[in-house]
């Protein structure tokens, strides 16, 4: 029992950081843009707020929390609001390829990242690791009365505020595609700009919120993982790059519906943690079961292509640039 | 009050006529206005002169004979990668998952020298060759083959693609690991050197040199003068097209697939048996990623690569340079490499298209 208690718990906490971007690039991708820079918007998005926190906290002697959860997501919003810019400057003005420029976006973030990452740590003084502890325990903080009811109270309420905040977020997101005026004049831009166009509504505007806004849902999640999964800490590993990719999976996943995004995600952090909880795996066969996440999106990617499920298909225009001139 | 509309302030018009020599004009100055952009990054953070960071660079990757051919050999392996995504690329096949298939075929050469050590050393390397080529083929024919007969999306399909073969190199690199405990498998044979590409002319990396450039000829001849290239560019242009011609859709694509994993599975032999003689999840180091943007930018010419991998390589190796010397960490040349291919990126726009502004010389565009 409290094996099956802390693996959901693991589930839900892994499936958190994915969770958030993945419902970011559903967003960008429903307004026609495949955005590979994911995982480098994760890192840009992590690393800005960990470096606004760190000066924060060591400019003042006793850091406020709140203040502390503000600056964290203040910078992380901007940072990787910044960086959803780059890219749709560079794919929607420019009209750059989009799977060039989200991989260079990729490829420079995680250079900022690990690069200012690296260097915090060495700014910390001989320790070697950089910690924000304030902000992370603010973000960690749970409500003792919830969380101390039991079992239900560990499996729903032992976790910090941006595990509920992201839940919202999704179905916010999702109220959005399929309730509002302006989800369905986005979606029509990711289906068929040429239409949306003749109809009269602004492509370009909408690409670019579309992108922009879901760069910076994406942004969320990698700060989650710096404060939350990681506990206020830098290290200069690639986790935040193959969790970016992982999101990338579970927007194909979840056919591009922020509502299954929401259970998509943790269902992936149950098949990537329940290696953890199998007894008799010797360390070898533990990584073969960490394919488990791709090999379904594989599979669901097949079926889905089999099926020609209208639902179920990408947007029309994906990783297609819109240029009104030329049809 | 004739005009009912007005003109917009700038428009934009499609060009494709620009000469040879305006374009790589445009795409230097990019490069230079790139490189005064990393200047100043450089001088906000480490407060040098840029100028004496690029003299450290190119000291960095040309300073002696050593670091000279560590430069050529990293440019080889990544334009061996270049070289296996051009076919696959000219015709509109996205293959993302170079990286996956450079990491099956370095597994399967590390396995090689592991377990074939009794072969002779010419059927050692025949094998090496051979099941790398193979393990990389094999990589690239399954996204191949779904997208010929149901369409499925070949670009999500290779980025998977990538992720199981990082985890089944985690699970050989868990299984051969040596000394027990480490998580590393240790330079494979490191005493007798067996499985390792030996040097030509007394240079280390000499057959790398020759493998290569030998490849990217071939490969230039073979996309502009052969039947299979022709039908690689017409697929690429319209699949309809080519149905209408009476080319086998699916035929080119499974074929084109075949031969761009391969080549991307032989870059693993290249990094397993040539260079780094160990297997470990960073062999293929993003370097995947990297040809992907190489091959895009050299539109598809392998012998525009060329340059293209050497200017990459050069940075890398240079920031590396600089992050030792001034105690950085070199994660600083993935930051440089980026912002530079951002500006090579944006620049392609001036080449493609004109911008025609709003009472500007109307005829002008016409010339």
């Amino acid at each position: 029992m409290d094996s099956i208690i802390s693996l959901i718990q693991a589930a839900i906490v892994f499936g958190t950081v994915i969770m958030l971007g993945a419902v970011g690039e559903s967003l960008t991708e429903k307004s026609g843009s495949l955005n590979l820079g994911v995982p480098g918007i994760m890192y840009l998005g992590g690393i800005a707020g960990l470096v606004g926190v760190f000066f924060y906290e060591n400019a003042v002697s006793e850091p406020n929390s709140i203040a502390c959860v503000v600056i964290a997501l203040a910078c992380a919003l901007a940072a990787s609001f910044l960086a959803g810019l780059i890219y749709s400057f560079l794919t929607i003005t420019l009209r750059a390829n989009q799977n060039v420029t989200g991989l260079t976006l990729t490829i420079f973030g995680s250079g900022v990242a690990n690069f200012f990452g690296g260097s915090l740590n060495k700014l910390s003084g001989g320790i070697g690791q950089v910690s924000v502890s304030t902000t992370s325990s603010a973000f960690r903080a749970t409500v003792p009365a919830l969380s101390n009811l039991g079992v239900a109270g560990k499996i729903f309420f032992s976790y910090g505020f941006m595990v509920y905040a992201a839940i919202a977020i999704g179905v916010l997101s999702q109220i959005f595609l399929s309730k509002t005026r302006a989800g369905l004049n986005l979606r029509a831009v990711g289906e068929n700009p040429a239409t949306a166009d003749a109809t009269g509504i602004n492509v370009i505007k909408y690409k670019y919120l579309g992108v922009c806004f879901g760069a910076a849902i994406s942004g969320l999640g990698g700060l989650y993982y710096v404060m939350d999964y990681t506990k206020g800490t830098w290290s200069n590993d690639c986790t935040i790059e193959s969790l970016g990719w992982l999101a990338l999976a579970l927007v194909i996943f979840s056919a591009w519906k922020p509502k299954k995004v929401i259970w998509g995600s943790y269902l992936f952090g149950i098949l990537y943690w329940m290696y953890f909880y199998i007894s008799g795996l010797n360390r070898s066969s533990q990584e073969l079961f960490k394919m488990l996440p791709y090999l379904v999106t594989i599979v669901v990617l097949i079926i889905s292509s089999l099926h020609k499920n209208k639902e179920n298909q990408p947007p029309q225009s994906l990783g297609l640039a819109y240029f009104r001139e030329e049809r | 009050m004739d005009n009912s509309v007005q003109e917009p302030f700038i428009r934009i018009a499609r060009r494709e006529d620009m000469i040879w020599w305006k374009a790589w004009i445009i795409r230097g100055i990019a490069l230079l206005l790139s490189l005064v952009v990393c200047a100043v990054v450089i001088f906000a953070i480490v407060k040098m002169n840029p100028i004496n960071v690029y003299q450290t660079m190119f000291k960095g990757a040309f300073g002696s004979t050593r670091r000279t051919w560590i430069t050529i050999r990293d440019t080889m392996m990544l334009l061996c990668i270049s070289i296996g995504l051009a076919p696959a690329f000219k015709m509109k096949f996205w293959n993302i998952g170079a990286e996956g298939q450079i990491l099956v075929g370095g597994v399967v050469t590390a396995a090689c020298m592991i377990y074939l050590t009794n072969f002779p050393t010419p059927l050692l390397f025949l094998a090496m060759i051979a099941t790398s080529c193979i393990a990389g083929a094999m990589w690239g024919f399954l996204p191949a083959i779904f997208k010929a007969k149901f369409n499925t999306n070949e670009t999500l399909f290779t980025l998977m693609m990538n992720y199981v073969a990082i985890q089944l190199t985690s699970f050989a690199v868990a299984k051969w690991e040596n000394p027990y405990g480490s998580n590393t498998v240790g330079i494979i044979n490191s005493s007798t050197k067996i499985g390792w590409m030996p040097g030509l002319f007394g240079k280390e990396y000499m057959l790398h040199l020759i493998i290569v450039l030998a490849l990217a000829i071939g490969m230039y001849i073979y996309l502009k003068k052969s039947k299979q290239g022709y039908e690689i560019a017409v697929v690429g242009d319209s699949e309809n097209t080519a149905r209408y011609a009476g080319i086998s859709v699916s035929k080119v694509i499974i074929r084109t697939m075949l031969i761009s994993g391969g080549i991307c599975g032989l870059s693993g032999f290249l990094a397993v048996s040539g260079a780094s003689h160990t297997i470990s999840t960073s062999t293929a180091g993003g370097r995947g990623f990297t040809a992907i943007i190489v091959a895009w930018l050299a539109k598809f010419n392998t012998i525009t690569m060329i340059a293209i991998s050497l200017l990459l390589i050069f940075l890398q190796n240079g920031a590396v340079e600089i992050a030792s010397k001034y105690g950085l960490n070199d994660y600083a040349s993935k930051m440089i490499t980026g912002i530079i291919l951002f500006f090579i990126l944006g620049s392609e726009f001036f080449i493609n298209y004109s911008l025609i502004f709003r009472g500007g010389k109307k005829n002008k565009k016409e010339e």
